[in-house]
Parts: C-alpha cells; sequence; structure tokens
C-alpha cells in the first residue's frame, strides 16, 4: 500500500478532465495506491501565470508543496502542465542550482506571511510515472482481468510530461507509455507525433495554428492505423477530442479517434466498472471501441 | 563620436533572469526556429527574438505578437545545441511585456492569460467555463455565441465544471495574501 498526497489541479478538479480523475481513483484503488487529495489546493498559475509573474508562480506552487511536507509524502498530479509548474518551483525552492539560491529566501518571507513553510522535502511526480515506477514489475500484468487484445492504441505524451527533461523517459522518443500500454494487452501504434504539441491553449486564443497542430497529430497516429489516442495530460485530451470534428470541417478529413486517458484504458483492462471511469465524457465517442472488452468483463 | 553602449542594456536585463545568463552564447544556428512547432506563425522567430534582444531592440520585442504564440513545448530549450533555456526566455519577455504594458495588441491571448491571472487571484482555482465566459465577453463579446455549440456539448457530457467546491475563504485569502506580497517585489 502506498500513499501519495493527490494534486488534482484545476481541470481535472470537476472541470474538462473529470474523466481522468474518476479513473485515476478508480485505478489507485484497485492497485492499491492511496491518493490523499491535497486539502485546499491552490491553482499553480501554469503557463498563463509564469507569463505574468515568475515569484507569484513559485509561490503559488510553493503553497501547496508547503501545505503537504509534513507527511513526508511524495506529490503527484496527473496534469502535465501542472507537473512541469510545481516541479520547477520545487526544483528552484531544494536549490538544485547555484543560481537559484537566491530565490528560497524570498519566498520563505512571503510563506511566512501566511504561516507556511516549505524546506524542499516533497518530490514533485506525474501520474504516468507513478503508474509505470511504483508498481511492482509483473503485478500490473497480474492484474489485468481483460487483455486489451486487438486494440490499437496510439500513445501520445505531449511536450511536457517529457520535456523539460527529467531523466524519467526519453524527451523526444519516451517508451513509457508504449510499455504501459503493452502490457495491458493493447496493439501500441508508434508514431511520430508522439510528443509533438498539442496546442496547449492556444487553440482557445489563436485557433487556427492550433487545429494545424491537433490535425498533424492525428494524421500521424492515423497513418500508423490507430483506432484511438492515449494522452496524460487534461489538455491534451481537451484538444484532441473537443476539435476533432472541427478539423474534419475545416480540412475536409474523416478523424473518429477517440482520445482517452491512459488510466480509462488501464480501468478497462483492470476489470473495473466502466461507469468509474468517466468513458461518456468523451466528446468522440469510445464506446464502439471498447465495447467488445467491456462485454467480456461482464460476460455479456 | 562615442561609442554608444546601448547594446549592453536589455541584454543585461535578461541576465538578471538566473535561467538566462547563457543568452550570450547564442550562435544563431536557427535550431529552436527549426523546432518550434509554430513558428511558421510568429513574425519574430525565436532565434530572431534571441538576436533582437541582443541588438537592444527592447520595445519591438516586448511589442512582438509572437511571444504570444509560444505553446511551451519546450523543444527549443532541449534542443538547443548551447544549452540556452529558449522557453524561458520567451517567458521572461512575456512577463516584462505584460508588466509594461506592451503586451501586444494584435493578438488575444494576453488578454486570456490576463483573465487567467486574475482569475488565479480572486479564486485561487480555475474555473475553465468562468474564465472562457470572462474571456470570450472580453475579447469578442459579439462572437461569443459561436462558442455556445460546444460550450453546450460539454455539458452535456458533463464536463463543464462546477459541482466540486472551490477552496476555503482562509485558503483563498492566503492565496490573495501569497500573491500581493509576490506583486509587490517588483520583480518579473
Amino acid at each position: 500500500m502506498k500513499t501519495y498526497n493527490y494534486f488534482p489541479g484545476c481541470s481535472c478538479s470537476g472541470g474538462t478532465a473529470r474523466a481522468y480523475h474518476r479513473s485515476i481513483l478508480a485505478v489507485a484503488a484497485a492497485l492499491d495506491l492511496t491518493l490523499r487529495e491535497v486539502p485546499d489546493w491552490n491553482c499553480c498559475g501554469s503557463s498563463p501565470y509564469s507569463s505574468y509573474d515568475e515569484m507569484g508562480m513559485v509561490a503559488l506552487s510553493a503553497r501547496n508543496l508547503a501545505l503537504v511536507e509534513a507527511g513526508g509524502l511524495d506529490l503527484v498530479t496527473p496534469c502535465s502542465s501542472c507537473f512541469v509548474t510545481l516541479n520547477w518551483a520545487n526544483i528552484v525552492l531544494q536549490k538544485k542550482l547555484k543560481k537559484h539560491e537566491s530565490v528560497k529566501p524570498v519566498i520563505d518571507e512571503i510563506l511566512a506571511a501566511v504561516d507556511l513553510k516549505y524546506d524542499g522535502g516533497v518530490a514533485v511526480r506525474h501520474i504516468l510515472d507513478v503508474m509505470v515506477n511504483d508498481i511492482e514489475p509483473g503485478r500490473l500484468a497480474a492484474c489485468v482481468s481483460t487483455p486489451l487484445r486487438g486494440l490499437r492504441a496510439a500513445p501520445y505524451y505531449g511536450c511536457q510530461v517529457v520535456r523539460p527533461d527529467t531523466g524519467l523517459d526519453h524527451p523526444e522518443n519516451p517508451l513509457n507509455l508504449d510499455r504501459l500500454l503493452d502490457g495491458l494487452g493493447a496493439e501500441v501504434a508508434d508514431f511520430s507525433h508522439k510528443t509533438a504539441c498539442c496546442g496547449s491553449s492556444l487553440l482557445l486564443s489563436r485557433e487556427d495554428p492550433g487545429l494545424e497542430l491537433v490535425k498533424a497529430i492525428l494524421e500521424s497516429a492515423q497513418a500508423e492505423g490507430a483506432r484511438c489516442l492515449v494522452t496524460v495530460c487534461p489538455l491534451c485530451q481537451s484538444n484532441l477530442d473537443l476539435y476533432q470534428s472541427k478539423v474534419n470541417r475545416r480540412y475536409g478529413t474523416h478523424f473518429n479517434l477517440p482520445v482517452l486517458f491512459f488510466t480509462q484504458l488501464m480501468g478497462i483492462a483492470l476489470g473495473l466498472d466502466p461507469r468509474d471511469l468517466g468513458l461518456d465524457a468523451c466528446l468522440v465517442p469510445a464506446t464502439e471501441i471498447l465495447s467488445a472488452y467491456i462485454k467480456e468483463q461482464h460476460g455479456k | 563620436m562615442p561609442e554608444t553602449n546601448r547594446s549592453a542594456a536589455f541584454i543585461d536585463e535578461m541576465i538578471n533572469f538566473p535561467s538566462l545568463r547563457k543568452i550570450r552564447l547564442c550562435m544563431q544556428c536557427g535550431t529552436c526556429t527549426g523546432s518550434c512547432p509554430v513558428a511558421q506563425h510568429m513574425e519574430h522567430t525565436p532565434a530572431q527574438l534571441i538576436a533582437m534582444v541582443r541588438a537592444d531592440l527592447r520595445e519591438e520585442v516586448l511589442g512582438s505578437p509572437a511571444l504570444w504564440q509560444c505553446v511551451s513545448c519546450y523543444k527549443c530549450s532541449e534542443r538547443c545545441p548551447r544549452g540556452i533555456k529558449v522557453a524561458d526566455i520567451i517567458y521572461a519577455l512575456k512577463r516584462l511585456s505584460l508588466r509594461s504594458g506592451q503586451a501586444s495588441r494584435r493578438t488575444p491571448t494576453p488578454e486570456l492569460y490576463r483573465q487567467f491571472v486574475n482569475n488565479v487571484y480572486r479564486h485561487g482555482r480555475v474555473s475553465e467555463f468562468g474564465l472562457m465566459a470572462a474571456y470570450y465577453l472580453k475579447t469578442r463579446p459579439f462572437k461569443a455565441w459561436r462558442a455556445l455549440p460546444l460550450a453546450w456539448r460539454l455539458w452535456v457530457h458533463g464536463r463543464s465544471g462546477s459541482g466540486r467546491s472551490g477552496l476555503s475563504p482562509q485558503g483563498r485569502r492566503q492565496v490573495q495574501v501569497l500573491l500581493d506580497r509576490a506583486r509587490s517585489l517588483k520583480r518579473t
């Protein structure tokens, strides 16, 4: 039984990625991982705050880290952007590099104003890292009751789970998710755009460049015969799912690629109740490609 | 005629950011530009922006709409043969740009970021729907209705948020105190 501080982030917390949140909790329970939501956590600020006030961004992260330091447990987040932001703030506050040494005293003073303090004792991790590295070898395979045989899935990492490089996987040709999907019995469709950018928040303000990026990813996955994409980030899932019909209208394409969170597929393979996996949240419906596995596990 | 040392000014400002000390090492190889997924949409590419910084074109750089195209994919930083954190340079330029009131008005992205920042300050967490509503009404009030079909589909699929609690009032106050203090440092 392993326990973690769980930082859902704004998208997973009742936002567009509730399916990710639900499937993570379901899968974690099935694999004996206890996720304790960080009490009263605040937004990490992500790219917009980093584009406005660097100290403010570090302070936002520092509050979250300070709230959980006492327990000595790792902080795990499903959002790649929250991961990059919290991890970077943590690296600075842990004074891993000499050039950042001047930041911590400033943040200490800011935190003291709200009776908090943080001394660098928390490790910040992404949920993919935990699922890949913290489950004993063979355990996941042993728990798979419905192998995803015949499901050709494209592992889409996006950018921020692999860059900046944390040493956990290759920054441009990673394989952790590929291996995890293989372990679930799926056919892995390795494709050229596995770490190409989904467009991030650009889709919200400048749609046209963003749609090009989404199209390129879908095209690349389709070219490898993928029947679905598998993501690790709420924003990636949103962009590839919500804008797929718009890409089809704009470019005359006919993509019909469900975009699933990796924990949703884990849940199916582990034989969990599909109602706990948020499958109905997909705008590009996933029911058709998953029905065979769901039927199998419920003996229908 | 005295040789002006103007070219030192902007770059010195940049070097004050600990992550950006290597900016002087740029050899204009163009790897960052070649790696950037949105470079073709940028008025000034990443390599050009660095060259402009070194040429002390402060106003042109801070007013460039190109800054706001950056999607933080970090390919530039990972691939730079000189180890320059190009993505961090873009972030620093965005901060300088926003804080000095020079953010380009030719792109709506700065306004999205401003709304996001306001949302974080007011609530401590971001409600995606609240954010998008505020952003659309501010930047394209007469076209905001175009977002309704997608908003509807999201609502039908249970992805429109709320229902979960936000921060406690004490937590929200803490966040505001932290952010006020950070801003009062006047550090970018």
